[in-house]
């Protein structure tokens, strides 16, 4: 499975999709980011791991316009995103999943994707919004994918904890995003839940680049190209998990325990 | 496999156009045979302060944005609507004693000699009419683009608005000459020629009243149901989810806020049609915390259960406080603390919890999705 995913990794590709540089965030003089550079290809899976404290997190934070930079760029097929707001780098095609589940608790499944469904974002355009055939194919044909067919009409809240990591990654499908952030998917999911959500993945990143941050090693070795090790808000190491798992500087800090 | 609820999102569900039905029979027809003149007056002005109610709704309801100011959009509408009909009423026949004939007597008694500018789009109607909404509607949108747009938010929102309120009513009260101060504009008599202070035309006010207020419920309505009510609903659970879908939080918010201010300013203008007189006692703190339990202990997730609240407790309010005038300020505290405490949805929860599955009587009526607002935020 893993060989079939794999003709977007070459390297030398140079029309990258996402081209970080340089990126560097201090909050009052600690730097969690700090000059850090790192490409991703169109197509490829991407993962970032890491000890906690690594500035992980604060990475996707910094591509999605969560947290601002202090000095460096993210450069997005060309568009500078540190300059834009958060709702346009979404729709400039920039999905995000956060760590915790992100749903919307008081509303059903189905008005939960309808929400995400790209159209109508302004409020005269939500005003105006028509529940019409294509939203509601589309709903349906993403809740499928998430294994929440049955469950469009109950309300978020009664989900399970894997169901509302699915449905937030439903959410973002539907945005059609090129560029799929995830943190954590499997975090806090059963065995089961855990393969189904490396099955939903790796049925979604076709035509995509996904960047993900996970600390499941067995999760990682499954889905990524290319891996990206982060230590202390700097780049310790980069290239595919074999070479990563060799790497001293990486068994040293982080896979040695 | 077709489910319901998903394939048709219609304009009202059957019992909601009941309750519309329900409320309709009684702004119109029961209440204007059961009650005289005078009460009905009463009434009249108790449902002013519903549209205040009914904008709560969707701003704090909905949104989760609690705005203890309301009584700054309330007032502005009424003072829009009081400047027209104080002109109306200082003809330069009617006040020719004055040194000054032909404005306002406050102004005349404060040494001011020429009519001041901000005064003169308020001789003619279809001017006035604008800026009632208007007015309040833009002062709503500066205040909620200076805050939504830094983000500022909860409770922090909720002091910034109850400021303002208490700035107003200095203002106004400060500048007696432009304002009529403390006492605000009063002896007002004409509308257009039309004598507001008869009988005929009290009741004629009541029903206009009573038709704008079920209009404002219907403009609600269309707002709660689309995709924008929804995302306001989402907004008040997980903001951040909804910035990174793509949507512009603030301007939702923006929004909402506006609305509210909307519908406060039409009940303002028409309290001061049928009350006759617009003062700062209605624009401040105090008035805009009563709005805020109005909204409260009718529900703030139901547009009607904020409209039968506002009527119960100013019902209460006429009754205790003719009997037992210092302690009706206790009793209404005690009220929303009750309400608060034991029913956070207030009458409508009630009704929707314990009323409405023994009147539909289907037994998957108790099912969560049927209860789509059945649970509060927090």
């Amino acid at each position: 499975m893993n060989a079939a995913i794999l003709p977007g990794a070459t390297a030398g590709d140079r029309d990258f999709l996402l081209a970080v540089e340089a990126l560097t965030v201090s909050f009052d003089g600690f730097k969690a980011v700090n000059d850090v550079s790192f490409y991703v290809d169109p197509d490829e899976i991407r993962v970032i791991i890491g000890p906690n404290g690594a500035g992980k997190t604060t990475v996707l934070d910094l591509i999605c316009g969560r947290t601002r930079a202090t000095s460096g760029s993210i450069k997005y097929k060309g568009t500078e995103l540190t300059k834009l707001s958060e709702s346009a780098i979404v729709q400039a095609g920039v999905g995000r999943k956060f760590q915790t589940p992100s749903i919307y608790d008081d509303l059903t499944v189905f008005e939960n994707l309808e929400i995400s469904f790209p159209r109508g974002r302004s409020v005269l355009g939500a005003l105006m919004f028509k529940r019409d055939a294509e939203v509601r194919d589309r709903i349906h044909e993403i809740a499928e994918m998430i294994f929440l067919k049955d469950q469009l009409d109950r309300r978020a809240e009664f989900l399970s904890h894997g169901q509302k990591q699915w449905l937030e990654i439903g959410m973002l499908l539907i945005q059609d995003p090129e560029l799929l952030m995830l943190d954590e998917p499997v975090a806090g999911m059963s065995v089961a839940e855990r393969k189904k959500t490396a099955e939903l993945l790796h049925q979604i990143i076709k035509g995509r680049s996904v960047l993900v941050i996970e600390h499941d090693m067995k999760f990682v070795e499954d889905i990524a190209h290319r891996v990206t090790v982060l230590h202390q808000g700097k780049v310790l190491s980069e290239g595919s998990m074999e070479r990563v798992k060799t790497d001293p500087k990486v068994v040293e800090v982080y896979l040695g325990h | 496999m077709k489910l319901p609820t998903l394939n048709d999102n219609p304009f009202m569900k059957p019992v909601e156009w009941m309750a519309l039905a329900l409320l309709c029979g009684l702004i119109f027809c029961v209440l204007p045979l059961a009650l005289d003149g005078f009460r009905l007056n009463l009434v009249g002005k108790y449902l002013t302060y519903a549209f205040v109610a009914l904008g709560l709704v969707i701003c704090w309801g909905y949104c989760g944005i609690l705005s203890l100011g309301q009584g700054v959009f309330f007032g502005l509408g009424g003072y829009c609507m009081a400047m027209y009909l104080k002109l109306e009423a200082s003809s330069v026949e009617n006040t020719k004693i004055q040194s000054t004939p032909g404005i306002p007597d406050f102004m005349d008694w404060n040494q001011i000699t020429a009519l001041p500018w901000f005064w003169a789009p308020f001789k003619s109607l279809p001017l006035t009419l604008i800026a009632v909404v208007l007015v309040p509607t833009l002062f709503a949108f500066v205040i909620g683009a200076a805050m939504f747009k830094r983000r500022v938010g909860g409770t922090y929102f909720a002091i910034i608005t109850q400021a303002i309120a208490a700035i107003l009513t200095i203002l106004i009260v400060g500048q007696q000459g432009y304002t009529g101060g403390i006492n605000g504009i009063t002896d007002l008599r004409t509308l257009h020629g039309w004598d507001i202070r008869t009988d005929a035309a009290k009741t004629i006010l009541y029903f206009v009243n009573g038709g704008l207020l079920v209009a404002c419920v219907l403009v609600a309505q269309y707002v709660k149901r689309s995709k924008l009510g929804r995302i306001l609903v989402a907004m008040r659970d997980k903001e951040d989810r909804v910035r990174f879908s793509g949507y512009g939080v603030a301007s939702f918010k923006i929004f909402a806020f506006c609305l509210a201010a909307a519908f406060a300013a039409i009940g303002g203008a028409m309290f001061t049609l049928q009350v006759g007189f617009m003062s700062p006692s209605f624009v401040g703190i105090v008035p805009s915390i009563e709005m805020v339990i109005y909204a409260a202990v009718g529900g703030r997730l139901s547009l009607f259960g904020a409209i039968y609240g506002t009527l119960l407790v100013n019902w209460a309010k006429t009754t205790f406080s003719e009997s037992f005038p210092e302690l009706w300020l206790f009793g209404l505290g005690a009220l929303f603390i009750a309400v608060v405490l034991a029913f956070p949805n207030g009458l409508a929860g009630v009704w929707r919890q314990h009323v409405e599955p023994r009147l539909t009587r289907r037994p998957k009526a108790a099912s969560p999705a049927a209860l789509p607002q059945g649970a509060p935020a927090e």
